[in-house]
């Protein structure tokens, strides 16, 4: 197992907006997490990246234990996080924010050969490689936050809102490098709102709703379930 | 002869907004890092002044010599700075932020009252002195060296910040501090870097200035607001912003000192500041 989620709370102040998840994610696998909005699937990716913290539970990477590792210390462990809004660093460069998603030792060691891997899977960023980053579309954005993630030699690539606001044409193109990349054998976890096109690329899916788990299971049993069309279209 | 004047007064604000640039810089850096505005760089200039001092005084060492020595002490303040006070007021409200940083601004300056007494000092013979004199106009040395210093520390600190891979990552940080603590990049570490490296901006323009200008607590107050100032009509987080700013800055101060009443000299400067405000809020080269 590369990440076991087990029985976790999470609360904001006072407020609990997680309650009791247990998730996991194989080597090599995409998962999706389905949920309407505000039913807590950022959360669960900002508690793995640590940016928020959980209470109970534990979460295991590798079989380690990485509740209390900070979250600059989870891209050394093998864990990406590409955040919602592609949250690219605006004011720099293509190269340079690919550049700084090779932080770590490991990563720095091999930044030439990511480098051209990247650019080989998004062929567009070589030729925009010195432009500076706000001024591409969004889905060169996107294109760009999911490289900057693999500069840093994930295991897990977390992938909050992947599609959001991009033309059909360009989530074709991203859910072929998805499927491409999870062939290399990196693991993908990606939050999604699209129910049908979320399962008809991942091999799991987890729905939440209201911070709570209400099922999960393999793609192509989830997408007839009763269950899953009740929690996304309320009847 | 009166163009031997303006240009006499063109030359002199130039030198002296190569310092207020530097002062700004640090300034800004902070500012940009975190979106703290540290209220106390006036304060951090005096302390770099009475460094230089109290080196000469107790230990006999030039400024010039000790000036590595002042820059050291002043990025060592800004660390401690940052892991004593600014650690702990990150996530707080804007208005306890300001408090923190004022009232650090009153603290130090205060102590430094009552160990050293409000008593205006001087560098006495320190080896800069004596003026040149260039096509008519008189040029005192220690201002122009201090002003090159000021413009060398600038232009490295614009090097270090655009090119080097800590740098990068200190912009990052600026830009988008989560993205970039996921990245990799401890958020924690880089603010006390931009502190250091703020303070030791503020260093290098106190150690230079000790040469030649009256050392006492409330020095650093003027040029606290010059930098405000600079900061305000480079553009919040510009780093090239505030050498262009302070410069302008200079050459109003004395252009204005000279043409029309030197009494009124800082109303100029902050007349300048009033119409960025209204006219361009973003500043010359602002991205707010």
């Amino acid at each position: 197992m590369l990440l076991d989620i087990k029985n976790i709370d999470v609360l904001y102040d006072d407020f609990q907006v997680i309650w009791d998840v247990s998730i996991n994610v194989d080597n090599g696998e995409m998962v999706a997490l389905l949920g309407p909005n505000g039913s807590g699937k950022s959360t669960i990716l900002n508690t793995i990246s640590n940016l928020v913290s959980h209470k109970n539970g534990s979460i295991h990477f590798k079989n380690n234990l990485i509740s209390e590792i900070p979250t600059f210390k989870r891209t050394e462990l093998g864990i990406s996080h590409v955040l919602e809004r592609r949250r690219v660093f605006p004011h720099l460069t293509v190269m340079q924010n690919l550049i700084l998603g090779a932080w770590h030792p490991k990563a720095k060691e091999e930044l030439s050969s990511s480098l051209s891997k990247v650019y080989k899977i998004f062929p567009k960023l070589e030729s925009r490689s010195s432009q500076l980053a706000h001024t591409m579309s969004g889905g060169e954005q996107q294109m760009l936050a999911i490289a900057r993630g693999l500069m840093g030699l994930p295991k897990l690539l977390m992938v909050d809102e992947p599609f959001l606001g991009l033309s059909p044409l360009v989530v074709k193109d991203l859910i072929k490098i998805f499927k491409n990349v999870v062939s290399e054998g990196i693991s993908i976890l990606f939050v999604e709102q699209n129910v049908r096109l979320a399962l008809s690329m991942a091999d799991r899916g987890y729905v939440l709703e209201s911070g709570r788990l209400v099922i999960s299971g393999k793609s192509n049993e989830l997408i007839n379930n009763e269950k899953v069309k009740k929690v996304f279209l309320g009847s | 002869m009166i163009s031997e004047i303006i240009l006499q007064a063109m030359v002199t604000g130039l030198m002296m907004g190569l310092i207020y640039a530097l002062i700004a810089a640090g300034l800004s850096l902070i500012f940009g890092l975190m979106d703290i505005v540290n209220f106390a760089h006036g304060e951090h200039l005096m302390l770099s002044m009475f460094s230089s001092f109290w080196l000469w005084s107790l230990f006999g060492l030039d400024p010039i010599f000790s000036i590595p020595i002042t820059i050291l002490l002043m990025a060592f303040c800004g660390v401690l700075t940052h892991y004593f006070l600014i650690r702990y007021i990150l996530k707080a409200k804007m208005l306890i932020q300001i408090c923190a940083t004022f009232g650090l601004s009153i603290f130090i300056r205060s102590i430094a009252q009552f160990l050293w007494t409000p008593d205006f000092r001087n560098i006495d013979k320190p080896l800069l002195e004596g003026r040149l004199e260039i096509s008519g106009m008189f040029i005192g040395q220690p201002q122009l060296i201090a002003s090159l210093v000021c413009l060398v520390a600038f232009i490295l600190l614009y090097l270090f910040v655009t090119k080097t891979e800590t740098g990068l990552a200190l912009q990052a940080t600026a830009q988008d501090r989560h993205a970039a603590e996921i990245l990799g990049i401890p958020s924690d570490k880089m603010f006390a870097i931009g502190w250091a490296i703020g303070l030791g901006c503020v260093g290098v323009a106190g150690g230079m200035m000790a040469n030649y200008f009256f050392i006492f607590t409330d020095v650093g107050i003027n040029f606290a607001l010059f930098a405000f100032v600079a900061v305000a009509l480079g553009g919040f987080g510009s780093i090239i912003g505030c050498l262009y700013a302070g410069i302008i800055i200079g050459l109003v101060e004395s252009l204005g000192g000279l043409l029309i009443d030197p009494s009124f000299k800082l109303l100029y400067v902050f007349a300048i500041y009033l119409l960025v405000v209204i006219f361009r809020p973003q500043g010359l080269f602002g991205r707010y």
